[in-house]
């Protein structure tokens, strides 16, 4: 069965990544086997964990021995407004009994105690490898417990031998499409609710977003799964219109929601400055063309100027101190260009840009940008990654929480743009936010000390103190 | 003289202060007391009433959580009108009777300074009189509370005591080194002090050396006196080192009476925090000693290199304000800025050199009332002073990184490091922390509050234009209302 649904979710026909492939490369799927020895990145539990988890007022249990969870609980900065439940950690913590006789009822009990003590809207139920090798069937305990109990058990089948992260989010997709999607109904509908496809409300970027759209009378009626509640997922099919945000996670969802529901969606993103207005514009149009008040485009352009003269204003100022500085941009996909456009304006220098997960659109507007010698990057090794970085050939390198030691070895400055960062880089704020920050580190002067050659290093010119 | 003090440049005018509120600073005598305190077998006694002696005794004794040796010549109202050095002899021959101090140090304090008591005169005639206790040094030192702050009054001992006790020699002993140690140095910054001397082959001297008495000895018998610290003999054999290192400007003083009465060289070292200046410190080092560095240091550096790496995201632009005495204040300040933070606000308890010096705007000399209003007027994110900051840490709703004299309410200050490689390492890890602490997190209101305001209401550009003046990076002060 899981198979099937690997199968089904990598010949995804609205992906464009999928679409510029071969006939032959395309029934290979996207299911690139990470290589032994010289694997990074997460499972596809992991995956699916990260698309589900930021449903705030759902439990999410994880059936597995306890590495799954005991060792990756509360690593996300995905915000909530309201309940906490989500990041309360549950798993049945499998010992070798239940590996020897099955886990099943061990996690029937653990469903039915979970219900006695914190009776929440939901249960999500996450499969992981041991379980799923030992054949414990966790869609059959998830309807048992669903009928017994009156509550939504949502089995999510993407153990970790599955495959990638990335294929974790697409399953969960499909666990959300199977089991939650279309089994409420709204208490109102409006003609601009919106759905927000893909967005996880990491360090509560929703809500850099959330408040532009409510300036415009758009209703956020289900972001998924950004600050969520388990009821607007499950009753989000209502929606006139949808926007996908970084379309590699959850464009099945999208997609699949347009062919059951009619809901119309395009992709767009919320970095950088001109996506973010792009985005909006993409908003409103879709919104009107299913019926929304016509004028919605006429406020949203307005908005959108006011709003963008901010953003320039105050990036501004920094714009001294970055002019001519370099950056490395190691970061996923769509964000790239966007991103690199508004650095660019930001003075910077833009060195290199990762262009793993972008499409042949993204890779041809960074060569616009950028310039014909533009250097792309399809992987990195953290090796080459210091090389670079050592032999200043950039001032600021920009990725992920697992390069950031690379940098700071090599003595450069660093700033996360991935999952665990510290700062919300969403919308215009964020957009400015993100100059700020790179301004900030750029400019501390620890980097000029440390390269100092130490008291005992040839080529130290420090003299005594007389 | 405060309202003259602020009228420095890079500071906004002020009216002159007529009242202090809330003190930064604390008495001259008390300063005293603290020198002595780091004598072997010493007794500090204030020549004063005894609430002078008591106060100090009690903060003296809440920020080392020791019991404090310290007496006073008791005076009263007819002794100060008449004179009080019956009093002072009176205090002395108790004192003899009771107990064995090595050495008595006799601060004036405001009282009797004012009556104009010529203590070094009663000192005179009580050695005159009682020929029988020669043996014991009674060192008398002018710290009247109306001059200068502690930093002062430990000095002015230093002085004293050095001209007292320190005897000239005919030749220098071969690696053997003065240490004089400023108020604002721990038992934790003396013994690393003395490894690192001694790593380079050296023999140091170190006055006062809190860390033999003021370190939490618990002891087989209860004695009224400092129970260790630096000897007679040692300081006696102060004039026959090759060298003196004066840590503290403040102490200059101190280096130069050495360098009158015995002829011994000396250098003041001003900073000792961070890798740039200890690096300094190490190179000095070497060019005393003659020796090369000893291997541990070369890790101990690479630590504080990463250390500073990791803290950086939260030092990187932080707004400090501080609150301290000059010499500390010179070495934190300077610290802060190597690593990234801006010290937007510096105060300080007294006269000296490096205030025209001190990293961001010049020090200003005032109380902890002026330190609060302008930590919130140039929008510190964080305080840096002793525990009595804690008041305007929680009106401003900002973290206070306790430092200094007195630490009160917390244990274990004078057991931190912050001097060298390792001193720093830990200092950074405790401002990051505390910033980290604070990160709040974020919410729906964040960005875009006055849509909240107004509970959904009327769209405006215009005020949504004000909320860009914090880019939103957390690094602002958020009130909490708590006393930390």
């Amino acid at each position: 069965m899981i198979g099937q649904k690997i199968l089904e979710v990598f010949s995804e026909a609205a992906c464009e990544h999928n679409q510029a492939k071969s006939d032959k490369d395309r029934k290979k799927g996207c299911t690139k086997v990470a290589t032994p020895g010289a694997a990074a990145g997460g499972c596809a539990f992991d995956g699916a964990k990260i698309a589900l988890q930021p449903i705030v007022d759902a439990v999410h249990l994880v059936h597995g021995p306890i590495a799954c969870e005991g060792n990756s609980w509360d690593n996300r900065s995905a915000l909530s407004s309201g309940s906490r439940l989500y990041r309360t950690a549950f798993t049945t913590d499998m010992s070798e009994m239940d590996i020897v006789y099955g886990g099943e009822k061990h996690l029937f009990k653990a469903i039915r105690q979970i219900r006695e003590r914190y009776n929440p809207p939901a249960i999500f139920l996450y499969q992981t490898c041991v379980p799923a090798i030992i054949g414990d069937d966790i869609e059959s305990v998830a309807k048992a417990a669903s009928e017994k109990f009156g509550l939504p058990v949502i089995p999510v089948n993407a153990p970790g031998f599955a495959g990638g992260k990335n294929l974790g989010n697409k399953l969960a997709g499909e666990a959300l499409l199977d089991y939650v999607i279309g089994t409420e109904e709204p208490e109102s509908t409006t003609s601009t609710d919106l759905n927000i496809i893909g967005e996880y409300n990491l360090s509560g970027e929703l809500w850099q977003v959330k408040p532009l759209l409510e300036r415009l009378g758009v209703r956020v009626s289900a972001c998924i799964s950004g600050d969520a509640r388990y009821r607007e997922v499950a009753s989000s099919h209502r929606a006139r219109a949808a926007m996908l945000v970084c379309s590699k996670a959850m464009i099945n969802v999208a997609r699949k929601m347009e062919e059951r529901y009619g809901i119309p969606w395009f992709e767009g993103s919320f970095y950088g400055i001109s996506d973010m207005s792009a985005s909006l514009r993409n908003i409103a149009r879709l919104l009107v063309e299913r019926g929304a008040p016509a004028d919605l485009i006429e406020r949203t352009e307005l908005l959108i100027a006011t709003l963008e003269k901010e953003a320039w204003a105050a990036i501004e100022p920094f714009r001294q101190g970055l002019s001519g500085k370099r950056a490395l941009l190691i970061t996923g996909g769509v964000k790239s260009w966007s991103v690199v456009s508004a650095l660019m304006e930001a003075g910077l220098v833009v060195v290199g840009t990762s262009v793993k997960k972008s499409t042949e659109k993204d890779r041809e507007r960074i060569a616009e940008l950028m310039g014909e010698d533009a250097h792309m990057i399809d992987t990195m090794t953290p090796r080459e990654m210091y090389r670079m970085l050592r032999d200043a050939e950039a001032d600021i390198l920009m990725a992920g929480g697992r390069s950031q030691f690379v940098a700071l070895k090599a003595k450069v400055p660093f700033l996360d743009v991935n999952q665990e960062r510290r700062f919300a880089y969403a919308g215009y704020k964020g957009m400015v936010t993100m100059v700020s920050e790179i301004h900030r580190t750029i400019t501390n002067p620890i980097f000029r000390t440390l390269r100092d050659p130490a008291p005992w290093d040839p080529g130290c010119r420090i003299t005594p103190l007389v | 003289m405060k309202g003259a003090a602020q009228e420095d440049a890079g500071n906004p005018p002020s009216l002159p202060e007529h009242v202090s509120v809330n003190p930064l600073k604390m008495s001259a005598p008390l300063g005293g007391a603290l020198f002595f305190l780091g004598l072997d077998r010493s007794l500090p006694v204030f020549h004063g009433s005894q609430g002078c002696t008591s106060f100090a005794l009690v903060l003296l004794g809440r920020h080392f959580k020791e019991s404090i040796p310290l007496q006073t010549t008791a005076m009263n109202e007819v002794t100060t009108i008449l004179g009080g050095g019956e009093n002072i002899s009176a205090a002395i021959l108790k004192i003899l009777e009771k107990g064995t101090p090595g050495v008595i140090g006799l601060c004036s304090t405001g009282l009797t300074e004012t009556k104009g008591e010529d203590i070094a005169g009663e000192i005179a005639l009580f050695r005159k009189k009682h020929p029988e206790h020669a043996g014991v040094p009674v060192i008398a030192v002018s710290t009247p509370d109306f001059r200068g702050s502690h930093e002062d009054g430990f000095r002015e001992a230093m002085v004293r005591t050095i001209e007292e006790l320190a005897t000239a020699a005919p030749k220098p002993v071969s690696g053997q080194i003065n240490v004089l140690a400023g108020s604002h140095l721990t038992v934790a910054d003396i013994d690393a002090l003395r490894e690192l001397l001694e790593s380079f082959g050296l023999d140091p001297i170190i006055l006062p050396d809190l860390s033999r008495s003021l370190d939490g000895i618990v002891p087989d018998s209860f004695e009224p006196v400092s129970m260790g610290g630096t000897t007679l003999s040692e300081i006696s054999r102060m004039g026959s080192s090759e060298h003196t290192i004066v840590l503290g400007e403040s102490l200059r003083a101190a280096g130069e009476a050495l360098l009158k009465k015995c002829g011994v060289p000396f250098v003041v070292v001003s900073r000792l925090m961070g890798l740039a200046a200890f690096d300094r410190f190490l190179v000095t080092l070497r060019h005393l000693s003659g020796r090369d560095y000893p291997r541990p240091l070369v890790r101990e550096r690479n630590r504080l290199s990463d250390a500073m790496l990791d803290s950086h995201f939260y030092l990187g632009g932080l707004r400090a304000a501080l609150a301290l005495e000059p010499d500390l204040l010179y070495d934190m300040g300077h610290f802060l800025e190597e690593n990234g933070a801006e010290v937007v606000a510096s105060v300080t308890t007294t006269a000296s050199p490096l205030n025209a010096r001190m990293a961001g705007a010049k020090a200003e000399i005032g109380d902890l009332g002026l330190f609060e209003r302008r930590a919130g007027e140039r929008g510190a994110a964080i305080l840096v002073t002793h525990s009595h900051g804690r008041q305007a840490a929680s009106r401003l709703g900002i973290p206070l990184v306790r430092t200094g004299f007195p630490v009160f309410d917390r244990l274990g200050a004078p057991h931190r490091l912050s001097i060298g490689y390792r001193g720093a390492r830990e200092m950074l890890f405790r401002i990051a922390n505390t910033v980290w602490s604070r990160d709040a997190e974020n919410t729906p209101q964040t960005w875009y509050p006055s849509d909240f305001a107004k509970a959904g209401g009327q769209e405006s550009g215009r005020e949504a234009a004000s909320g860009f003046a914090s880019a939103g990076n957390g690094l602002r002060p958020q009130p909490t209302g708590r006393i930390e």
